[in-house]
């Protein structure tokens, strides 16, 4: 019965990945909870990822407001330039690009250090010594996800519009109080609540993929790198998921 | 060497994608004694540690570890049990991101909950001399050498001072002179601390030195049993060729 155990198998991956979700919310309200760990991860995972957050963000104010603002000139609506900046990247952009960037720098090197610590058995040892490597490994940086992603998210949007302001100034002239003034004004909760929450999920998926894929790689030097590189692929295809779900409950619930 | 005995193991059973690896496995172990199990690679020798520590569960037999039996403990007996053994891996296993210092407070903060930091850095200082590595204290893992680390997992294992050590291929990878240290730290380690011991590995010159009872297995079996001599001096031409 050759079709049966390919079947099997994704049943039994299922099984897997159900039980690693309920260690993981099991062994988060266990005694013992690693602060130290969780701090210093917040460290590796928010504060290492600034520099390429702030980057990026700056760079898609600017192309964003490049891109537009010829358009918007031709219908003389320039002053619609920091409004439709801000709109479009606090609601959709700015979590989206993030959230990618994150599952490609965060996902895959958890994904890597965790499967670097299976193949060279340190989470065994961390196990067999009666330590609980759930508790100190996982979920230490799936809440460091969590907890750094929207902070890295409001950076990035910050960044975006500043470079949007200085795109907008070159090209239209615009001073920097009626920008901000325009780009902040337009702004209200349900862009910003909605926006938030979604990076919550966001961070969950890439601390979460990035963990499972690790822990669960194979024996072998390869599995490394393959538990990296399937990070990054399933924590972007959640983020994509993850948006689409939530752009249609917020559609639903708060516009309408 | 005690009668009573700290590892029972009775016809063990432990198959990978239909592949029998343990058939029928049988081992007691007596406390304070070391048990060194010989066999070619790929037999199940380091399946039956892996058994014996909860990281692998068997498809049947009987496994009792201090007269528990290690299949039917829940996760916080296994835990309890757990923190009696230590399991020193074929390439020490030692936590790469920490110093040598947090990987030996690691166990004691974490298993052991000890708070009292005067307590930790006695204990860490007592294993580290132990072990000959006091000058290596904050030096990160990546700064050791192959015997060094061997030593440095020997030492975490040993600062919760367990009562049974597995030791998986402890001499792999090492030159002949170093090989012969990390087995006299073994023997030296079974006198001071008491420990029972079993043994995988291919070095026989370690086998020689550390055992007190030797066990040969092949595919999945445990095929002869007895002293170093008896062994080496026996009629069957496959349990001699391991020691020539």
């Amino acid at each position: 019965m050759p079709n049966q155990m390919p079947f099997a198998d994704k049943l039994s991956k299922i099984g897997e990945q159900a039980y690693f979700f309920r260690s993981f919310f099991r062994n988060i309200f266990k005694r013992g909870f690693e602060w130290e760990e969780l701090f210093r991860q917040c460290y590796i995972i928010g504060f290492r990822s600034t520099g390429i957050c702030a980057l990026t963000g700056f760079i898609l104010g600017i192309v964003l407001t490049i891109q537009s603002a010829p358009t918007l000139k031709d219908f003389g609506a320039e002053s619609y330039i920091p409004g439709m900046v801000s709109v479009s990247i606090v609601r959709e952009i700015g979590p989206v690009i993030i959230a990618l960037i994150c599952a490609g720098k965060v996902a895959s090197s958890i994904g890597a250090e965790l499967g670097s610590m299976n193949v060279t058995e340190q989470i065994d040892a961390m196990e067999v010594s009666g330590a609980n490597p759930v508790q100190f490994l996982v979920v230490t940086r799936v809440l460091a996800c969590i907890f750094m992603i929207p902070l890295l998210t409001i950076f990035a949007d910050a960044m975006a519009l500043i470079g949007g302001y200085l795109a907008t100034a070159l090209s239209v002239g615009m001073s920097a109080q009626l920008y901000f003034t325009k780009a902040v004004s337009i702004l209200d909760y349900t862009d910003v609540f909605p926006a938030v929450i979604k990076t919550l999920f966001f961070g969950f998926a890439i601390g979460f993929v990035g963990c499972y894929k690790g822990f669960t790689s194979n024996k072998g030097t390869e599995s490394v790198g393959l538990a990296a590189n399937s990070a990054v692929v399933t924590a972007s295809v959640w983020v994509i998921i993850i948006d689409a779900i939530v752009v249609q409950i917020t559609n639903s619930v708060v516009y309408n | 060497m005690e009668d009573e005995k700290v590892i029972e193991i009775r016809g063990l059973k432990k198959s990978f994608n239909g592949k029998a690896v343990l058939e029928d496995v049988n081992l007691d172990v007596r406390k304070g004694e070391n048990v060194v199990v010989l066999g070619k690679s790929g037999t199940g020798k380091s399946v039956t540690i892996k058994c014996i520590a909860g990281l692998l569960q068997p498809d049947g037999g009987s496994l009792k570890v201090f007269g528990e039996e290690v299949t039917e403990l829940d996760e916080d007996a296994l835990k309890a049990l757990r923190c009696r053994m230590g399991f020193l891996f074929q390439g020490a296993a030692l936590y790469d991101s920490m110093t040598v210092r947090e990987n030996l407070e690691f166990p004691l903060k974490r298993v052991l909950q000890i708070k009292d930091k005067e307590e930790i850095r006695q204990r860490c200082e007592e294993v580290l001399e132990a072990v000959g590595l006091t000058d290596a204290i904050d030096k990160m893992p990546s700064d050791l050498s192959g015997g060094m680390r061997k030593r440095m997992g020997l030492a975490r294992t040993l600062i919760v001072r367990p009562e049974i050590i597995l030791y998986d291929e402890p001499t792999t990878g090492l030159d002949t002179i170093t090989s012969r240290e990390i087995s006299e730290l073994i023997l030296e380690m079974q006198k001071k601390y008491k420990t029972s011991s079993v043994i995988i590995t291919h070095d026989i010159p370690c086998a020689k030195l550390t055992a007190d009872r030797v066990l040969i297995m092949n595919e999945g079996k445990y095929i002869a049993e007895g002293t170093y001599e008896e062994l080496e001096k026996s009629e069957d031409e496959f349990i001699r060729s391991f020691f020539k």
